[in-house]
Parts: C-alpha cells; sequence; structure tokens
C-alpha cells in the first residue's frame, strides 16, 4: 500500500488540530483564518483527507471509562470461521476497533458500554452467537501518551 | 463528577459521527433541539473542560499515513515493577498506547499493553527489541494486526433516549 502523499495545507492541518479544533459555530472558517487560506480551499483539503481515509473523522476522542465502561475483548475462532465472525463483530454498535492478529486469540475488539451491564449483555450476546468464550480484559490504568500522532519525529 | 445530562447526550451522538464539512457544521443539531450553535460549542467545550471529551479534532487513521505494522506488544511484568516500566515505556516516541489489563489466567499472563507503530514489521520488531532492553527485559509477545474489520471512535449509546445508530459509515 502506497503511503498517500499530504499537500502543505494537509499537513499543516494534521499538525495543528488534532488536539483542539476552534470551538465555535464555524469552525472551518476559524481554521482557515489561522492558516491564511480560504475556507472553501480548507474544506476540499479536508474531504479529500476523508476520501483517502487518512482520517476518519471530525470530531471528539472520549476518554475511556469516563462516561460508560469498556473493555478489550478476544476471541480465539476457527480460521475458517474468521472472516464471518469478524462481520458479526462488527455489526455491533458497542463494538468500535475489530481487528484480526496473528495469536492463537485471532479476533481483538473493544466494546463501548454505558455500564457494566450494557457491558455483559454485549459479551452473553456474542457468546452465545458465536459459541466462543470471550476473553475480556478491562483496562486497571491508562498511561499518559501525547495522543496525536507526531508525524515529524516518526517520519 | 460532572456526569451528561440529556442534552449532552444529544450532543455526544451527534458529533460522534463527525462533524459535517459545512460552513455551520452545528446548524443542523441547534435547529433539532431548539439551541443556539453557541450554546452547543459551549456544551462541547464543558465536556472537553469536564475530562470527558479528551481531545477534540481531527481524528486520523494511522495506517493509511505510512505507519503501516501495527504490533499490540503484551508484557508480563512483575506487579510491583509495573508502574515504573511503564512510565519507561512511555518515553518511547513509537509506543502510542500503553495500558495496564487484567490478566486472564491460565491463558493469558500479561498485564501491560502498548501499541507500537512502525513504518514496516521490521521496524516494529527492532523498536521492541530496543525497548525490551531499555526497559528491563519481561516476558512479552508481538500481536500484528492482519486486518481491520472496524475502526471508529467509541460509540455511546444514549442511556436517556435509546436510539441505535451504525457506527461506521464508510
Amino acid at each position: 500500500m502506497p503511503v498517500p502523499s499530504l499537500t502543505a495545507l494537509q499537513q499543516r492541518l494534521l499538525d495543528r488540530f488534532q488536539h483542539r479544533l476552534p470551538l465555535s459555530p464555524t469552525p472551518y472558517a476559524d481554521m482557515a483564518k489561522r492558516l491564511d487560506v480560504d475556507e472553501a480551499q480548507l474544506i476540499d483539503a479536508l474531504d479529500d483527507l476523508q476520501n483517502k481515509h487518512i482520517i476518519s473523522r471530525i470530531g471528539p476522542v472520549f476518554k475511556p471509562h469516563r462516561i460508560g465502561t469498556s473493555t478489550l475483548a478476544a476471541l480465539s475462532v476457527p480460521s475458517q470461521d474468521l472472516a464471518a465472525t469478524a462481520a458479526f463483530i462488527s455489526t455491533l454498535p458497542e463494538v468500535n476497533h475489530n481487528y484480526a492478529r496473528e495469536h492463537l486469540f485471532n479476533l481483538w475488539f473493544v466494546l463501548t458500554a454505558t455500564d457494566e451491564a450494557h457491558l455483559r449483555a454485549v459479551i452473553a450476546t456474542i457468546e452465545t452467537t458465536t459459541g466462543l468464550p470471550v476473553m475480556s480484559l478491562p483496562m486497571l490504568r491508562e498511561f499518559h501518551i501525547d495522543l496525536g500522532f507526531q508525524l515529524n519525529h516518526m517520519r | 463528577m460532572y456526569q451528561p445530562d440529556a442534552i449532552d447526550w444529544q450532543i455526544i451522538e451527534y458529533i460522534q459521527e463527525g462533524l459535517p464539512l459545512v460552513h455551520r457544521p452545528y446548524a443542523p443539531l441547534a435547529t433539532q433541539l431548539g439551541l443556539s450553535e453557541t450554546h452547543l460549542t459551549s456544551r462541547i467545550a464543558n465536556l472537553h473542560h469536564t475530562g470527558i471529551i479528551k481531545r477534540f479534532g481531527i481524528v486520523i487513521h494511522h495506517r493509511r499515513l505510512g505507519y503501516q505494522a501495527n504490533g499490540m506488544v503484551v508484557w508480563d511484568v512483575p506487579d510491583e515493577q509495573l508502574i515504573d516500566t511503564a512510565q519507561h515505556f512511555t518515553q518511547f516516541v513509537h509506543v502510542t498506547l500503553c495500558y495496564q489489563r487484567s490478566r486472564h489466567l491460565p491463558q493469558w499472563p500479561y498485564n501491560l499493553f502498548t501499541m507500537i507503530h512502525g513504518l514496516n514489521r521490521q521496524h516494529v520488531i527492532a523498536h521492541v527489541a530496543a525497548l525490551n532492553e531499555a526497559c528491563g527485559s519481561f516476558p512479552h509477545e508481538i500481536l500484528f494486526s492482519q486486518q481491520c474489520f472496524k475502526q471508529c471512535g467509541a460509540h455511546y449509546v444514549n442511556p436517556i433516549k435509546t436510539e441505535v445508530k451504525p457506527c461506521d459509515r464508510q
């Protein structure tokens, strides 16, 4: 997969606005003003990033467990069933990340729910539907890392 | 601790899908709720200020920006060394997440989870070896991702007004 190239404007957008979007009724106009470009140009640049799936959205990242609860869950799925099981897991609105990984536990996903009872119910549904035990690994502690990839350092 | 009220939940449901790329992205919700857009943005500021939102901005898909190898590296660290080791890990630029999670014995002895991104598999392996050497050697495994089936933000279902929306609009 080739690395998509970014325009200078797109690079500046990613450098400046991964953490804090201007909180006004017209955020794109405000961003455009700060970067000294037209709002239409800026919206085009963001639209292009979305179409290329470089960015997933412009919006919030929630602090885990501040509202609701979540867990990292894993299944050990027979390889011939992996695609179908993964497809089922992805349909659940409580699932955000869902990855196949190289391990005996080969399907990993994050479940987010508004409370523990809801989380247990989702796990029970998955176990009933797949016939497989869910290994649930709730987070006990998060160690802070300055999120938002540091593009300049990692290149 | 501040808990979201019914209006906050409507806002959370709206913004978690991603803001539309239009001049006034909050206008549809403002109309629906009969509130001003400024009121909505001040509520988002409050959600940020009270720690419910960790950051509010452009959320990138790292796999598309060249970090094609994504290794979840799991470590079995003695409990009494866990905090020091984790804090050491977080100093390394290639470590992008670091969590303590429950062990699940006997099949899962690992209690510290890190996400390591690299340009390719060999880079990730090299980063992990360097990390292991620098931070004290602990039993660990690298679980490379093979396929991403779904990646979106945590998706909350409004407990006050239960209405389920599909998470992934792609």
